[in-house]
Formats: C-alpha cells, sequence, structure tokens
C-alpha cells in the first residue's frame, strides 16, 4: 500500500522548473526581442510595458495584498518624477537623484497613510485621491513651464539605457513583491485583507502591517516616476500627477489579477500592448474603451486573467479526471 | 473692512454651489453607501447641458434648469440601472471599495466621453445681465450669484420638506436607516435606490449649471468636483444630508478668506488640509452630534 504523496508524486512529474525557467524565459524575450528589432518605436513600447508592470506591480504591493485600495498612486509617481528630476537637472548622480525620489514619495505616503489608515473603511481611498488631486494643481500652479532636458543632456540622450534601467526597475519590483509574499510580514499582511478585526484579535499589529505595505509600494511607485522624469525629454511638471497614471496602475494591476505576483506582468504587457494598438487606431476613443473595460472587470471578472487561466486549467482538470475514471471502470 | 465683506460674500456664494454639489454626493452616500466619485462627471455633463441649451436654444441659464435637472434625473436612472445596480449588491467592505473602483472608471468613461464630444475648450454661459448687481456699502453682488444662492437655499429647504413628508422620502430615508428592515417593511429598495440616484445626478445638475457662469467648464473639472463636494462631506458628517449646505458655505468662506490672506496657489492645499484634520480629530463630523 502506498502513501497518498507517493502516489502524487508518482501521477505527475516535478513541477518546480517551471517557473524559474518561464521568469528566465520572459527576462530573455525582454533583452534580445528589442535589441534585435532594434527600431526606435519597438524601444519605446518596450519601455512602456515595463513601466506598466512595475507600476502596477508597486498598486498590487498595497491592492492586492494589503487589501486597501489606493486611488491616489498619481502622487507617488509625481513626487518621484519631481524629485528625481530637479536633483538630476541640478548635477546629483542620476541613481541616487532615483533613490532620492523614492525615498521621497514613500515618506510622503506614511504622512497621509499613518491619519488615514486609522480609520476603517473608504477613508484611505479619498484621502489618497484628494492629496494626489491637490498637488496635481499645486504643482501645475507653481510650476507652470514645461521641464526641458538641457542641450548637453539631449545630445547623450541614449534610448537603450533609458530602457535597460527601467527592465531592472520591474524585475526588482516583481522580485520584491515575490520576496515581500515570501516574507514573515506577508502573514500580517494577508491577514489585514482576509479580516481586519480576526487579525488585531489575534496580535497582528494591523496599522503597522498597512504601513509597511504602503511604503514599498509608494518607494517603486516613486521609482517609475523617477524612470519618467528620466526618458522624456520635456513634459509639462504637471504631468505625472495626472490620474490617468493612477489609473494605469490600477487597470494593469486588476486586468493581470489583483493579489498574485504574475498578474501584473500578464496585466502590463496586455495593457500596454492593446493601447499601443488602440492608441494608434481610435486615438479619440481609446481611454473610454478602457475605462468601461476597466468596469466591467471589476464587476464581472474580479480575478482579472489569471483567473480565466486558473478557470481554463481546473476545468481540462476535470475533463481529465473524468475520462480517467471512465478508462478505470471499463 | 469692505474688502474683508467683499472677501466674505464670494466666500459664500462660491460655497452655496459646492453645498448643492455635496447634497447629492452625500444623499448616495448615506441610502446606497457607496461613494461615487463619478459625481463631479455629473456636474460637468450637467453644465454641458445647460451649456448648450444656452447656445443653442438661447435659453437664460436660469430658465434651462427646467431641462437640465430632468435631462440629468434620466441619466442618472439609466446609471443606475447599467451600472451601480450592481454594485449595491455587494455587501460590506467590498461594496464601497468596488463602487470607488467603478465609478473611477466610469468618470474617466463620462470625462473621454465629453472630450470627444464637446471638443476640450474651455466655455462658459455669460447671460446679458451678467456684469449688473447690488451694490450696498461697496460690497458688489452681481444678480447671477444672489439668484444661484436664492435657489440652492430653496432646493435645499424643498429636499427638506420631500425627504420628510412625503412617502417617497420617507423611504429614502427608510432605506438609509436600515434596507432590510425597510424591505421587510414592504419598500421596494431597488426602486428608492433608483430614485435616490437620480436626485443625486440632478441635484449635481444643477451645480453644474452655476458652474457654467461661474467657473470655466470643460471635461476635465469632474474630479475638482468630486473633491470638493467630498471635502464638504467629510465636513459635514458622512451621510449627513442637511449638514451638506451649512459645511459648503464654511469650505466657500475658508477658502475666499486663505486665498485672500495667505495665497492664492495654496488655497486648495487648505481645503485638503482641513481634510487631514478633521478626519484625525473629528472623523464624524463637525455637524453631526454624537
Amino acid at each position: 500500500m502506498k502513501r497518498p504523496a507517493e502516489i502524487l508524486s508518482m501521477a505527475r512529474p516535478s513541477r518546480r522548473w517551471r517557473s524559474p525557467s518561464a521568469t528566465v524565459a520572459l527576462i530573455v524575450f525582454f533583452v534580445l526581442f528589442p535589441l534585435l528589432m532594434g527600431d526606435e518605436s519597438m524601444w519605446n513600447l518596450f519601455f512602456r510595458i515595463c513601466l506598466g508592470i512595475a507600476m502596477g506591480q508597486s498598486w498590487n504591493m498595497l491592492g492586492g495584498f494589503a487589501g486597501q485600495t489606493s486611488l491616489g498612486h498619481a502622487a507617488f509617481f509625481g513626487i518621484g518624477a519631481l524629485v528625481t528630476r530637479t536633483l538630476w537637472f541640478h548635477g546629483t548622480p542620476f541613481v541616487v537623484a532615483l533613490l532620492a525620489g523614492g525615498v521621497a514619495a514613500a515618506s510622503f505616503s506614511l504622512v497621509i497613510g499613518a491619519p488615514t489608515f486609522r480609520l476603517r473603511g473608504a477613508y484611505f481611498a479619498i484621502g489618497t485621491l484628494a492629496v494626489a488631486e491637490v498637488l496635481r494643481i499645486t504643482v501645475g500652479q507653481n510650476q507652470p513651464y514645461i521641464s526641458n532636458m538641457s542641450g548637453p543632456m539631449i545630445a547623450s540622450y541614449n534610448l537603450p539605457t533609458r530602457y535597460w534601467a527601467v527592465l531592472a526597475l520591474a524585475v526588482a519590483t516583481c522580485a520584491v513583491a515575490y520576496l515581500l509574499l515570501r516574507s514573515r510580514w506577508s502573514l500580517g499582511i494577508l491577514g489585514v485583507r482576509e479580516d481586519e478585526e480576526a487579525a488585531q484579535a489575534s496580535g497582528v499589529a494591523v496599522l503597522r502591517h498597512k504601513l509597511i505595505a504602503l511604503a514599498l509600494s509608494a518607494l517603486f511607485m516613486g521609482f517609475c516616476g523617477g524612470m519618467f522624469a528620466f526618458k522624456e525629454i520635456s513634459y509639462y511638471p504637471e504631468n505625472p500627477f495626472f490620474p490617468t497614471w493612477t489609473f494605469e496602475a490600477l487597470m494593469i494591476a486588476y486586468i493581470g489579477g489583483l493579489g498574485t505576483v504574475v498578474g501584473p506582468i500578464v496585466g502590463g504587457i496586455f495593457f500596454v500592448v492593446v493601447r499601443y494598438y488602440l492608441a494608434a487606431n481610435l486615438t479619440d476613443v481609446h481611454q473610454l474603451i478602457f475605462g468601461a473595460l476597466f468596469v466591467l472587470v471589476v464587476l464581472l471578472l474580479p480575478g482579472g486573467l489569471m483567473e480565466i487561466w486558473e478557470r481554463v486549467k481546473r476545468f481540462f482538470a476535470r475533463s481529465i479526471r473524468r475520462r480517467d475514471r471512465r478508462a478505470a471502470k471499463d | 473692512m469692505s474688502s474683508f465683506m467683499q472677501t466674505l460674500v464670494w466666500g459664500i456664494f462660491n460655497g452655496a454651489i459646492y453645498g448643492i454639489a455635496a447634497m447629492g454626493l452625500a444623499l448616495v452616500f448615506g441610502v446606497l453607501k457607496i461613494l461615487n466619485i463619478a459625481h463631479g462627471e455629473l456636474v460637468m455633463l450637467g453644465g454641458y447641458l445647460g451649456f448648450w441649451a444656452f447656445s443653442a436654444l438661447g435659453l437664460d441659464p436660469f430658465l434651462s434648469l427646467v431641462l437640465v435637472i430632468p435631462g440629468i434625473f434620466v441619466l442618472g436612472l439609466i446609471l443606475d440601472r447599467v451600472v451601480y445596480r450592481w454594485v449595491v449588491r455587494q455587501w460590506g467592505e467590498e461594496k464601497i471599495k468596488n463602487s470607488l473602483l467603478v465609478s473611477f472608471g466610469l468618470g474617466l468613461v463620462l470625462t473621454n466621453l465629453a472630450q470627444w464630444l464637446f471638443t476640450g475648450d474651455e466655455r462658459s454661459v455669460q447671460p446679458s445681465y451678467a456684469g449688473e448687481g447690488l451694490n450696498i456699502y461697496g460690497v458688489l453682488m452681481p444678480y447671477t450669484r444672489l439668484a444661484t444662492l436664492g435657489i440652492v437655499l430653496v432646493v435645499t429647504v424643498a429636499l427638506h420638506f420631500f425627504l420628510r413628508k412625503t412617502y417617497p422620502g420617507k423611504a429614502i430615508l427608510a432605506t438609509a436607516e436600515d434596507y432590510e428592515s425597510a424591505e421587510l417593511a414592504g419598500i421596494n429598495i431597488n426602486r428608492v435606490y433608483m430614485l435616490t440616484f437620480a436626485l443625486s445626478a440632478a441635484l449635481a445638475a444643477i451645480a453644474g449649471q452655476f458652474v457654467t457662469f461661474t467657473y470655466a467648464l470643460l471635461p476635465s473639472i469632474g474630479m475638482f468636483w468630486t473633491l470638493k463636494a467630498m471635502i464638504v462631506i467629510v465636513l459635514a458628517g458622512t451621510g449627513s444630508i442637511m449638514g451638506a449646505l451649512p459645511a459648503g458655505l464654511l469650505l466657500g468662506i475658508i477658502e475666499a478668506l486663505s486665498g485672500a490672506y495667505l495665497a492664492q496657489t495654496y488655497k486648495e492645499v487648505i481645503g485638503l488640509v482641513i481634510f487631514l484634520l478633521v478626519l484625525i480629530v473629528r472623523p464624524q463630523g463637525l455637524f453631526v452630534r454624537k
């Protein structure tokens, strides 16, 4: 008589190699494909895909893992962009400026998070939304002029460098999200998402775990803003504070699958590629289509694309099992 | 002294619009227990309807309310049926979170729809008597602004009597208090939700009509008005419908005074700081006794 575990291991070959090799294959693809294609629009598209993945993943750390809906991630993105660009233009090395931008965004997030997380319900969402809009209006009024790179900076401008930087950021963000899920903190963070009262009652420091998730999320959103400031040659300083950035992060996390590490990667690729083709063909209405799609996903498919994948897998598993049973009967 | 009085009066005039915009949001929050981020977009659409009534039909901006209110009321009925009905069915924490997300997406849809249909040009309505007004000891009060304040007061009183004295109004209040008991008592709560949402949209439309001759009208103003209304309902105490008007007036006055005596560019920041302070110190709101 064999133990069930042995039967199982005999029935299925080991699948441990799957996710590492998928990860490696994905990274190799992201390195080789733009290199081989080599034209400018492809570099730009891949830049936006990686930026989207990093943004979606950072929103996911807070919204997916800790279950706290933020409607003001544009504030963190904007602060990252503003601080990075200002320091960088004043002669700080880019990496230092980027780090400073991320840290500024994270510290700012704690200033909003500490008061609003004490209250239950939607206060955090409203608070972040209000903060992002106020920052947008204030920055728009104080810095109404377009921000341009200087002549020597444009002369030494190199698109692939920007792409490698953002690819590294996307990989780092996903790695941190993965490690966060495996860390001790995740027990508290996921506990807060599932049932705040039960977590509190069993001794989880609810506020602290929410703040950890928030600070990490804002840190990476700030880095994303820094990357935007690093890449764009000229833009209005108000631009990174637009609510569309929040929406992009939200949308990618939701379309892909909330609360999973793979979700935002799938969502980022899907969202940016589809938008690229929609924007080329239906310039006026592509945001309208995405808004409607988002509403549908939230209402009808809360698990996103990952849920479709799970359902397909479950369907096949069931049909295989049924076939085996029939075979055993005969 | 007269400049102080003038600032105060402008604050009251602006605050009246904040108040009526927030009243609709508070109504939906109190009854449907959802937070409608797309409320500002309803204000914006009401404004556009009023603008077209003025420029295409030549209607007086106050007269065209007769057209704008039913128009947006019907839009409210449709939106409730098509979108919000799905959210209201959900339960507890999930409901409020999904309502935020869904209305955020809907707001984006409506903004882009308006951008596509009406272009991004800045619009405004200037009736022939726009420049005229009363002058009381050097304090100017344009007729348009006085009429705005008057209409807001009338609507507030009418809403109060509607909610307290009529059957549908009482049904709305009963549903706000306890929707399960209301349903057991024979109230059709789906119909109540629909009516409430449409009423809220109509209130937003009135605010939108006032926006056309006091502020600039753009497809992107929705978020601005949602936030103003949000700050006001936090001041008033979430769920307090009649507290919205005093809280709106208060916000208008604070903004006007800080704009005049501190710095014009930081006017918006003052609103936010008050918002966060109220959340920390008095989360039940200023006008609620508890």
